[in-house]
């Protein structure tokens, strides 16, 4: 067997066709046996939200912000086509027709598979976000320091 | 060739294909030969790079109306 080689994303993006980029290469690189850490930082934090309304210890300001991009998997929109909703239905539909797996399903996947997920604790505090607010797919709360050494052994390291 | 277990991913894309196959090899022992049935060309690009990244052997594959036969060996033994 090949030596252990590491993989790090950084789903900086909360948009949909991203999100899937991202998770289609986590998803290959585990199947590798690659160990896969991803680091979700602003936006890319919805993509692991549970997108629940409670007001928790956001400011009002907050709040607002949240309520103008909930949280969670299967909200997220495509960066291009979204046309009110329409291009990114439709995008759905095809994938599913193609027996694509939707972003949820990858999630789920990659977990299963053992892919670390790192959540961003300054993006958190910026938009209000506690940790009861993401899934518990969640492995730990960190921050720039933590994501650089996993990144300086890895060698494959995407900003998405 | 004998084949010890056949993986059906026609109508899967990528990265099904290699996340399914990854799954699959674990299931034979080392020496035996995993078939995997496929439509998208990729596999035929991306089974040998799978192949060569966790120690498997990447056997060849034929290609016949669109429809893809992908074998590889578990390494190990």
């Amino acid at each position: 067997m090949a030596e252990q080689e590491n993989m790090t994303l950084i789903v900086f993006s909360g948009d949909l066709d991203k999100a899937l980029a991202a998770f289609n290469l986590a998803n290959s690189g585990a199947s590798m046996g690659m160990k896969v850490d991803m680091f979700f930082t602003f936006w890319g934090l919805s993509v692991i939200e549970k997108g629940g309304l409670e007001k928790g210890k956001k400011s009002p300001m907050q709040y607002m912000m949240g309520l103008m991009n909930r949280g969670g998997a299967d909200r997220r929109k495509l960066s291009k086509m979204n046309m009110g909703g329409m291009g990114t239905h439709t995008m759905k539909g095809l994938m599913k027709r193609f027996h694509m797996l939707s972003l949820a399903d990858s999630i789920a996947l990659a977990k299963e598979q053992g892919v670390r997920f790192l959540a961003c604790t300054t993006s958190m505090a910026i938009m209000g976000l506690e940790e009861k607010d993401f899934i518990d797919a969640v492995d730990e709360y960190v921050g720039a320091a933590t994501y650089l050494s996993l990144a300086t052994e890895a060698k494959v390291n995407l900003f998405i | 060739m004998q084949v010890d277990k056949t993986l059906d991913c026609i109508g899967l894309y990528c990265p099904m294909p290699i996340v399914k196959t990854a799954q699959a090899i674990n299931s034979l022992e080392p020496g035996q030969v995993l078939e995997v049935l496929a439509d998208d060309p990729g596999i035929k690009s991306d089974m040998p790079a799978w192949a060569g990244k966790t120690g498997n052997e990447f056997l060849g594959f034929e290609e016949e109306s669109g429809e893809i036969k992908v074998w590889v060996r578990k390494g190990g033994g």
